[in-house]
């Protein structure tokens, strides 16, 4: 099992920790999954998610790689500028999604899920041998990521470093100082909150006194560490995708609702030809949010969704949603069945309980 | 780790108090840290006739959903409605974060529960 750089602030901090991506990661603290959420959404919070992979992609062909392997569009890509994008096999199922970061002409950064890194070089090698004149490295290992969450973020990280963070528009960064170490500091996030993510290479920072700075500048902002926990329950409510539950090798970005990440007009690429077959016949199939009309049952994934007595899917994610205060939840449906408005049931505990199909995000 | 003394528990991880042939029954202090945030008790039949180990009700946390176990056999006479600030379970799980009260039809069934320092060994504590 992987620690990550911070494993001992965690312990102190008296995190519980899970296995999760091959690491042990912080589930929560003892300050509690829903208080967590609220600080995220009210001030500010840290989550390690070093687990994440960072791949560097570099040479005359990268472009040429990226754009075969990515379902966005990387040629709108200026250096400063990030995109959300998906990797496809040639049947159209997910490999992995992903963020492309524009670092330099002929220069990417791709950054991967944590549980996927090693299938995810893989891939992306096995996709580059035909090219020329590219290079992939991977470099996860060296790489510490913090997002640092919610909407007093800016304020506290802009104590710490002279470059103006209100000017990085979002899916944009700067490879900048901050705390007194280098950094890629992206406006990204997994939260739907004002934040900021901040590549840190251990190669040229102290990742712990980074840590420490953010921390004591954060204080006044009651500035905490965030669990995984509250980061599923605050991806949830903004309708986010999580590889593994809401997409996998076997949804295509069309049915799972990445229509507006997938440009089939920028030419071939793995899976545009099933994509774009799909896209024309339209999906059997549609990923949709639902809200639960009945308090007693949070949505759990794998759990049925029920329509006229038969099983139309089933749940990939559910929680409670600390904002509606309610059971909320993602699911595949059968495409009649995918319109906001549309009463569906949920299956659990030999019985099922009322919810609505939504339109996302849920808040 | 708050364990009372004067407390029963099951290896399911609940707690029963005797008092005369009426028993209240929760979740213990390990069992809540475990569930964490809990967000809804749903006992469906506020009536019940339950038997000992048999399910009567689920706790739904955050993170998870967990089964209610009886400890022993009996009628529910009493359910307390915790839904209006369900962390009640967390924050004071032997006090006002009770769940139910069964009146005992075999109360013999106490004795083969567990006491405090078998439940402390059960769990490590």
């Amino acid at each position: 099992m992987k620690k990550t750089a911070f494993h001992n602030m965690h312990v102190q901090a008296g995190a519980k920790m899970v296995s999760f991506a091959g690491f042990e990661m912080p589930i929560q603290y003892p300050t509690g999954i829903l208080e967590e959420h609220r600080i995220v959404r009210n001030g500010v919070g840290v989550f390690d998610v070093s687990h994440m992979g960072e791949f560097f992609v570099k040479g005359s062909d990268a472009l040429a790689l990226i754009q075969k392997i990515s379902i966005n569009d990387a040629s709108k890509l200026t250096p400063g500028k990030a995109q959300y994008s998906a990797m496809c096999t040639e049947d159209g199922g997910i490999v992995d999604d992903l963020l492309v970061y524009c670092l330099a002409e002929n220069s990417y950064m791709l950054v991967v899920n944590g549980a996927n890194v090693d299938k995810d070089f893989a891939w992306v090698q096995t996709n580059a041998a035909g090219f020329a004149n590219v290079s992939v490295t991977d470099e996860s290992d060296e790489i510490s990521l913090l997002a640092v969450q919610g909407p007093a973020s800016l304020d506290v990280l802009q104590t710490l470093t002279d470059v103006n963070l209100s000017e990085i528009p979002y899916y944009s960064f700067v490879e900048g100082v901050l705390a007194g170490a280098p950094m890629i500091i992206s406006r990204t996030g997994y939260t739907g909150e004002i934040g900021f993510e901040l590549y840190i290479d251990h190669r040229s920072a102290n990742v712990l006194d980074v840590t420490t700075k953010i921390f004591e500048a954060g204080a006044s902002k009651g500035i905490s560490w965030i669990g995984l926990g509250a980061r599923d329950t605050l991806r949830l409510e903004k309708g986010y995708c999580l590889y593994g539950n809401d997409i996998d090798g076997t949804t295509n970005p069309i049915e799972a609702g990445l229509g507006w990440i997938t440009k089939l007009a920028k030419g071939s690429f793995n899976g545009s030809d099933v994509i774009a077959r799909v896209k024309e016949e339209g999906p059997t199939r549609r990923l949709v949010g639902f809200v639960m009309k009945s308090e007693k049952l949070i949505p759990r994934s794998g759990y049925d969704i029920v329509s006229g007595g038969a099983s139309v899917g089933k749940v990939t994610s559910g929680n409670t949603s600390p904002g509606l205060g309610t059971g909320i939840g993602l699911g595949y449906v059968r495409i009649d069945l995918a319109s906001p408005g549309t009463a569906i049931e949920i299956a659990a505990r030999g019985t099922t309980f009322p919810a609505e199909v939504i339109k996302l995000p849920f808040l | 780790m708050n364990l009372p003394a004067d407390l029963k528990y099951t290896k399911e991880h609940e707690w029963i108090r005797i008092e005369g042939n009426v028993g209240t029954i929760g979740v213990t202090d390990h069992a809540q840290g475990e569930l964490g945030d809990v967000v809804y008790i749903d006992i469906p039949d506020a009536n019940a006739t339950v038997d000992q180990g048999g399910t009567f009700g689920t706790i739904e946390a955050v993170k998870t959903v967990a089964d209610l176990f009886a400890p022993v056999s009996g009628t529910i006479i009493e359910v307390n409605d915790v839904n209006g600030s369900p962390d009640i379970v967390n924050k004071d799980p032997y006090g006002a974060g009770w769940l139910v009260k069964i009146e005992l039809s075999k109360p013999s069934e106490v004795d083969g529960l567990l006491d405090v320092n078998a439940y402390k060994a059960l769990i490590g504590a």
